[in-house]
């Protein structure tokens, strides 16, 4: 087991909120890891703290590509001022240096969100090659070259429409290529959205509640859309989800927050009988509070 | 007949100009919201980078061809007023992005009395001139008191329009980069997250805008022969009509905008009065905004419930 994403002492604070408390977890390479806790937890903000939305207010979110050997390299990138370093075939990340379009482009991360934020005027083609817009604007000599055709523009953009292909295969989405991508129905604009993400040749793909707003059906696709990704594009997944038929299904491994804090980080079973999560899901009667803290330890 | 022919010639070429500049302020709208005030001026300044650049040319260098001489101002000018406007975009706009929304619209405004102020200071209050360029011209149709005439230069602009808007239409329907652009106006964060520097991304369109301009402030300047500092103000605010008459954000609406604006300026003055030529191309931005806020090629609003 080696590890791709170690979150370390994580801390944002919004004024006088502390919306993440001291949080650390670790994310294996090729797991699916589940954040949970109810609403208000502060799962999103770990989402947008990793993804360069938002810079910490304290921590370090480091991702390591290739070779594990790099994660020796973490004491010494820390101490310098640098976002990254490589060594031989690996590379190491401080992501919350990083700005936005760094975290997706260069550490390659992507993410979808819970409120869907597809570029719904565009066509549900066009929005898979706009996330694949840094090998292409590469391969057009950032464009100067490409208006007169010289470069190697034009098989760039084939093996761009390839790769949009083989997502649209395998979200079901190949005869609606061509429409706007807001006139898509929900559950598509969420195979879409998932889509895109992958369309970044993403190593950690974090996925905001994506069963929110889906029927059981659609929300069974899912799960094998997800171990799919997994098994076939060498990808490992963060996922915020509150349906429970999908964390218990296809998570490696649990984290749970309450208001901010770690109260779990465990296998899903264990996860589930763990009365601390229970107590923070269910809440409990003021009169028991006393007995329950005894059981919890608190 | 005849006079509305040749109004109608002279109408497209005026409106081929406004039509240019318009693809400045479409795209600058498009991106980030925001109406570039000081986007005329920098077509005033274009103007003059070329007028330096032709005086150059000419009397230093000694190219007498009139069109390597064009050839040669009109790369000049797109190149230095790209660089103007890329500096303006990097010290006057950038810095104030996450500020509140009129923050750089009067930052722009500043920009334009700042750049027609400073030209004035520099270059004098005066008009200045060139000699006459490519003199020639077509005769389509007419009596002996009366011919229809295509000239030149007529020509040329329409012929440099025309390549222009199937050149940056292509580049924005067509090209990563494009597509770039479409995409952070859609949702600049979303397409930070995809790996997009949108940071990147505006400044090209500030600078394709500035490049547009200094096409349009090269052609004016050999069709008229003079420019004044004073001369971006109202092409600016007439490009401006345009965008927003042919559909702000897009780029075939916003020469098909210029293009009807020139017409209503020059039928104006050839059959009503020439004096209020201006009252009436603006009297079409505020219908427009009245009866047709998505103007003729823009798509409508739809808000989602």
């Amino acid at each position: 087991m080696t590890a791709l994403l170690r979150v370390e002492h994580l801390t944002m604070r919004f004024g006088g909120l502390v919306a993440v408390n001291d949080l650390s977890f670790t994310t294996n390479r090729g797991d699916i890891t589940a954040l949970i806790g109810p609403n208000g937890a502060g799962k999103t903000t770990v989402f947008n703290c990793i993804t360069g939305f938002y810079k910490p207010s304290e921590g370090r979110i480091a991702l390591a590509h290739g070779a594990p050997e790099i994660w020796e390299e973490l004491a010494a990138l820390t101490q310098r001022d640098a976002r990254s370093v490589a060594r031989g075939d690996g590379a190491l990340f401080l992501l919350e240096r990083m700005p936005d379009y760094l975290v997706a482009h260069r550490a390659k991360v992507a993410r979808t969100f819970q409120n869907i934020r597809l570029f719904s005027g565009m066509s549900v083609l066009e929005n898979l090659l706009v996330a694949q817009h840094n090998p292409l604007m590469a391969a057009s000599g950032y464009t100067a070259l490409g208006i007169f055709g010289i470069g190697n523009y034009g098989r760039a953009e084939r093996a761009a429409i390839a790769a949009a292909r083989h997502w649209l295969d395998l979200t079901g989405l190949t005869d609606r290529a061509d429409d706007p991508a807001g006139d898509l129905p929900y559950g598509a604009q969420r195979r879409l959205e998932i889509a895109r993400a992958m369309c970044t040749e993403p190593v950690l793909l974090c996925l905001d509640e994506p069963a929110a707003g889906l029927n059981p059906r659609e929300t069974a696709e899912l799960n094998e859309l997800i171990l799919r990704i997994r098994s076939d594009h060498n990808v490992s997944v963060l996922l915020i989800e509150h349906d429970m038929s999908v964390v218990m299904e296809i998570s490696d491994h649990v984290v749970v927050l309450d208001y901010g804090v770690k109260i779990a980080d465990n296998v899903p079973a264990a996860v589930r009988d763990d009365p601390k999560v229970i107590a923070a899901y269910l809440g409990v009667e003021d009169k028991e509070v006393g007995r329950v803290e005894a059981e919890v330890g608190l | 007949m005849e006079v509305f022919v040749q109004q109608l010639i002279n109408g497209i070429t005026l409106g081929s100009i406004y039509g240019l500049i318009a693809i400045g302020y479409t795209m600058v709208f498009g991106i980030i919201g925001m109406v570039n005030f000081a986007h005329g001026d920098v077509f005033m300044v274009s103007a003059f980078i070329g007028l330096i650049a032709y005086l150059i040319v000419t009397a230093w260098l000694g190219i007498a061809s009139a069109v390597g001489a064009l050839l040669i101002v009109l790369i000049v000018a797109m190149a230095l007023t790209s660089l103007v406007n890329w500096t303006i975009e990097r010290i006057a706009y950038r810095p104030l992005r996450g500020s509140f929304r009129l923050a750089p619209l009067i930052s722009a405004i500043g920009m334009s009395i700042l750049l027609s102020n400073f030209v004035q200071v520099a270059q004098g209050p005066r008009n200045k001139s060139i000699p006459p360029l490519l003199q020639g011209e077509f005769v389509l149709m007419g009596r002996e008191s009366y011919q229809v005439t295509l000239s030149h230069r007529q020509l040329l602009i329409w012929i440099v329009t025309a390549v222009l808007l199937v050149v940056f239409w292509y580049l924005v329907s067509r090209t990563a980069l494009g597509r770039a652009q479409r995409a952070c106006e859609q949702d600049q964060k979303m397409a930070a997250l995809l790996g997009v520097d949108v940071d990147r991304t505006i400044s090209i369109t500030f600078v394709i805008g500035a490049a547009l301009a200094a096409v349009a402030g090269t052609m004016y300047l050999m069709y008229y022969g003079v420019v004044n500092f004073s001369d971006g103000f109202t092409p600016g605010v007439k490009a401006f009509t345009a965008a927003v008459l042919g559909g702000i954000g897009s780029l075939p609406g916003a020469v098909v905008g210029g293009i009807l604006i020139g017409l209503v300026e020059t039928m104006w003055s050839a059959y009503f009065s020439i004096d209020y030529k201006d009252v009436a191309a603006f009297s079409i931005l505020a219908i427009t905004l009245i009866f047709l806020p998505q103007g003729l090629l823009g798509r409508p609003e739809v808000e989602k419930v």
